[in-house]
This record gives structure tokens, C-alpha cells and sequence, in this order.
């Protein structure tokens, strides 16, 4: 990794801290459980390094460790999504509610 | 070419996320918000699978389809009350995919890693490490397979500390001198048995915290990934997630009242602590349920106030019930949360939101606390610390300070409880002796059952 490479990484990691800190802030109460599993789903984002680990044949050893990670991290995602959505729909105005 | 599209599906992906958790400030856009997130997630994939390394597809299909399926079933069969082990498990799951490709990559380059990459990979093999064995410890603990009670030995913070300084002492080690596989193998084990070390004196009630900063940690372990493979996306997602749990952490230890230190270290609940409650004056007064009913038949308001043991005894739709007749009598009817009630940030709107409470009948500590002074009945269903006055009126209280909901300031308040013991901190509540309190004993699903039977007669 070059310097170069190194600072614009920092700068994107201290951004996204910021940026998270806005964002997060803002979230109710209400909504804390499927923030979390909205945010475990999105950083399932490391099965990108997975794919490439799995796929590249380096060799044996990286093969079977990319093959695991790729059935973690897609568990996480699919897992972390389906499951965000599911307890989104159960959140309802009252209008909606008296309605069922 | 390639490499441009690939680039932009990760820019694109990035952006779908924050969008997607700005639309978590409120539920009706969340709904979007999560569908923009989902599609970047695609995004990233799809532009992947382009990458100019992968010569071979056949065990990533292998393992996307594996994983999808555990994933489905997970995500399609798991009860809402089942929730905080579910999000524990996924953490696991999450943080050991990004220690397993740390390893990879140190494996790939046998053992010589340049110092800066080193500096991140160690990282993220540790923080995968540890948040893989506690987030399973913290879930055997949840899913009740383990005993929820701190587990403590004489000596145990300098030991942990002195397993943790070895683990980094290596790390260092590393970076300085690279090359040493074994090395970085006994790194990458002590890091899975401080994972187990560190959840292990932490009690069930302190779970929200917990819970919290595994997601922290399972979050920067994949922005540390993203240094790793000097991938922008991974950076960014892996950074909202850290933040996003130790925003939530910050939250519950306010919540609570109590420092990061002595949730981690303290061993709250474990003998030590539960001495320093005095003995109560006067007596428990246990009410009959038909005297119940008609108080609550004629309130104007009455407020439920869940607990922990909501979700156990699953009463989520039976207290859905009570307030639906309730309400047809004419009663207002509103719910307090408080932020740690449960065993994870935000449990109870989540199961009362499952039972078809709409969200405008959830309030939030402050709004509600205001509000009891004129509720006419307090409904505290399986809840306990966080309706304890001794947090308001007793400075000498372990959990002085901590805000509470202030049942006891209405009218009348009932306390729906399984039997006599005490709660999950093993502390005396004054609130159960206060005249204005009647006791109800029994499963909490059955007794309010049984509740709405009475007041549909009343």
C-alpha cells in the first residue's frame, strides 16, 4: 500500500465517521433494533473480500477460507436484510392498524 | 474498463447506504431506505464478480447459495421475540468472515505483509477475532444455553488485560518484524479467547450495551478490511456500522447511567453488587385480578410499561388485546419504553410493533415520565430495574442516577410478575412495597389474558 493510498483511505474512514455520526444521531429510539440490523446487514459488505478470496485460487488453504467467509457474510447480508424488512412492515400508523 | 465499473457499482453502493440509513430517522421511510441499501448491496456484488482475480465462480455461487438459504431461513423463521440472539449470531457470522479473509491474505503473502497492511490486517483479525466468540458467547447467553449470570474468578481484569497486552504485544511484534506465521496464528487464538473472556462477566441485563458494541466492533473489523484490500466501500459500510454501535452503546450506558468501564468490567448483578441493597419496610400488597379490572375498565388512562419479561413470557399480543378492549371503552392507552428495556436497543417498540401497536402509541422516557402524574393505572409488565424509584431517591442505590420511568408518581400502578424474586440485578425495588402498588402474580401472557376476559365483563 502506498502512502497515497493509505491517506485517501483515512480521509474516506474519517468522512464516513462523520458522516455516520450525523446520520445515526437522527435515528429514533423506536427504530433501534432494525437500525442494528440494518447496519450488521450493510457491513456484511466484507463478503465483497470474500468473493474475490474464494474466487482467485491463490491457493487450497485461501480457497476453503474465502468459500466460509462467502457463506458467513452472504448468511449475514440475506439474514440481516429479510429480517430488517420484516420487522419495518410490522411499524404502522394508526390509521393503518385500525384498518386490519 | 473494468476496473471503472467495478469502482462506480462501489461508489454507487455507498451512497445507496447512507441513503438507506438516512431513511432510518423515521419508520415510513425506512422501508425505502432499506430497499435503496438492499439494491447497493447488489450493486457491489454484481460489480465483484467482474473483479479480474477470480478465475474460478464455482465456490462463490457454492457459497452465495449456501448462505442465502441459512440467511432466508433465518431471516423468514425467527420469532421477533428471538431477536437479540438472532442479532448476536449474525455478528458472528459477519465478524468471522472478515477474520477468515485476513487470514487468507496474510496466508496469501506467506506471513511477508508490508507494515501498513499489517497494521489493518492485524486489526481486522483481532476485532473479527473477538467479536466472533463473544457475539456466540453473548448468544449462548440469550438463547438461555449458558447461564445469564456474570460469570466471575478472583483476578479476572488482569488476567483479561494481560491476555489482551500479550495478544497487541504480538500484534506490534508483527508489524515490526513480519514474517512470523505462528506468530500471527497465536494472535489470531488469543484473540478468539478474549472475545469469550470478555462477555463472559457481563450479566443479561447489561445485554443492550453488549449487543451494541459487538456491532461496533463486527463493523470496524470490516472497515479494517477495507484498508486490508484498499476498498472504499468496505471502508465506508464498515464505518457506518462501527459508528452506528458505538453510538448505540454511548446511548444504552447513558440510558443506564453507567460508564463504558463499568459495564465491561464491573460484573454488574454478580454478588458482590446485589449486598448493597437495605431491607425494605412493609409488605408486598397482592391484588386480585377482578380489582384490577374494573380500576383499569374505568381509568381514563392507563400506561403499560414492558420489560424483559414481555418477550419471555411472549405477552406481546395479549397485552395488544387488553388495550384493544380498552380503548373501546373509551380509555387513552399508551406504552412506556424505556431505552434498555429488553436485551437490546429498541426490543420492546419491535415485539409491541409485531403485535400491531401503532408506533405513535410508543413513548420514548421523556415523553411519557411527564405524563404519569395523571395516568389514573401504570401497567408494569415483567419490567424492574427501570421502574426502580430507588434510582431516583437513593443515592447509595448501585443504580443511582439512572433514569427511570416514573410509575410510581401515577395514580395506581400494578405490577404484572412471574413470582417474588428479585430482577435480573438482583436489587430490592421499593416500588413493589409503595401503598399506590398492587402485585399480580403469574405468567404474564396468562394473567393478562385472563384480564381482558374480566374487563369485557366489567
Amino acid at each position: 500500500m502506498s502512502h497515497e493510498t493509505l491517506i485517501s483511505a483515512l480521509y474516506v474512514f474519517a468522512l464516513a465517521a462523520f458522516l455516520g455520526y450525523q446520520v445515526i444521531s437522527r435515528v429514533p429510539p423506536l427504530l433501534h433494533t432494525p437500525l442494528m440490523s440494518a447496519t450488521n446487514a450493510i457491513s456484511g459488505i466484507s463478503l465483497v473480500g470474500s468473493i474475490v478470496t474464494a474466487g482467485a485460487q491463490y491457493n487450497t488453504i485461501s480457497t476453503i477460507l474465502g468459500f466460509i467467509a462467502v457463506v458467513c457474510s452472504t448468511t449475514n447480508v440475506v439474514g440481516g436484510f429479510v429480517i430488517t424488512d420484516r420487522m419495518l412492515k410490522m411499524f404502522k400508523r394508526k390509521e393503518l392498524v385500525k384498518k386490519e | 474498463m473494468q476496473t471503472y465499473f467495478i469502482e462506480l457499482s462501489y461508489l454507487l453502493a455507498s451512497i445507496l447506504f447512507i441513503l438507506g440509513l438516512k431513511g432510518m430517522s423515521h419508520p415510513e421511510s425506512a422501508k425505502r431506505g432499506m430497499h435503496l441499501a438492499e439494491f447497493g448491496m447488489l450493486m457491489a456484488i454484481i460489480g465483484t464478480l467482474m473483479h479480474h482475480e477470480i478465475v474460478t465462480y464455482t465456490w462463490i455461487l457454492a457459497g452465495l447459495a449456501v448462505g442465502s438459504v441459512v440467511g432466508l431461513a433465518m431471516g423468514l423463521w425467527v420469532p421477533m421475540t428471538a431477536m437479540p440472539q438472532r442479532t448476536a449470531l449474525s455478528h458472528a457470522f459477519g465478524a468471522f468472515a472478515a477474520a477468515l479473509v485476513g487470514i487468507s491474505e496474510f496466508y496469501k503473502h506467506g506471513g511477508h505483509v508490508e507494515p501498513l497492511i499489517m497494521g489493518a490486517l492485524g486489526f481486522e483479525v483481532m476485532l473479527g477475532a473477538l467479536t466472533t466468540t463473544g457475539s456466540l458467547l453473548a448468544f449462548a447467553k440469550l438463547q438461555g444455553l449458558v447461564r445469564g449470570t456474570p460469570m466471575t474468578y478472583k483476578g479476572q481484569n488482569v488476567f483479561n488485560m494481560a491476555l489482551l497486552a500479550v495478544t497487541v504485544g504480538i500484534f506490534v511484534y508483527l508489524i515490526v518484524v513480519p514474517g512470523s506465521m505462528p506468530l500471527f496464528f497465536t494472535m489470531a487464538g488469543l484473540a478468539f479467547v478474549f472475545g469469550l473472556l470478555l462477555v463472559m462477566p457481563i450479566g443479561s441485563a447489561d445485554m443492550p450495551v453488549v449487543m451494541s458494541l459487538l456491532n461496533s466492533y463486527a463493523g470496524l473489523a470490516s472497515a479494517a478490511t477495507g484498508f486490508v484490500l484498499s476498498n472504499k466501500v468496505l471502508i465506508i459500510a464498515g464505518t457506518l456500522d462501527g459508528f452506528s454501535g458505538f453510538i448505540l452503546s454511548i446511548l444504552m450506558c447513558r440510558a443506564m447511567n453507567r460508564s463504558m468501564t463499568n459495564v465491561l468490567f464491573g460484573a454488574f448483578g454478580s454478588a458482590a453488587t446485589a449486598a448493597a441493597g437495605g431491607e425494605q419496610e412493609g409488605s408486598m400488597r397482592e391484588v386480585g385480578l377482578d380489582d384490577i379490572a374494573t380500576q383499569l375498565a374505568y381509568a381514563n388512562k392507563v400506561v403499560f410499561v414492558p420489560g424483559y419479561g414481555l418477550a419471555t413470557a411472549q405477552a406481546q399480543h395479549a397485552v395488544r388485546e387488553l388495550a384493544d378492549v380498552l380503548e373501546k371503552r373509551g380509555v387513552t392507552v399508551k406504552y412506556g419504553i424505556h431505552p434498555v428495556a429488553g436485551r437490546m436497543p429498541g426490543h420492546m417498540n419491535v415485539l409491541l410493533a409485531e403485535a400491531n401497536v401503532p408506533y405513535s402509541a410508543l413513548y420514548e422516557l421523556e415523553q411519557i415520565n411527564p405524563e404519569f402524574p395523571s395516568t389514573d393505572v401504570a401497567v408494569v409488565i415483567g419490567a424492574n430495574d427501570v421502574v426502580n424509584p430507588d434510582a431516583r431517591d437513593n443515592p447509595t442505590s448501585p443504580i443511582a442516577g439512572m433514569p427511570i420511568l416514573e410509575v410510581d408518581r401515577s395514580k395506581s400502578v400494578v405490577v404484572l410478575k412471574r413470582g417474588q424474586g428479585k430482577g435480573f440485578s438482583g436489587l430490592e425495588n421499593p416500588l413493589f412495597f409503595k401503598p399506590v402498588t398492587g402485585m399480580l402474580y403469574g405468567d404474564a401472557k396468562d394473567t393478562l389474558t385472563r384480564l381482558v376476559q374480566a374487563v369485557q365483563h366489567a
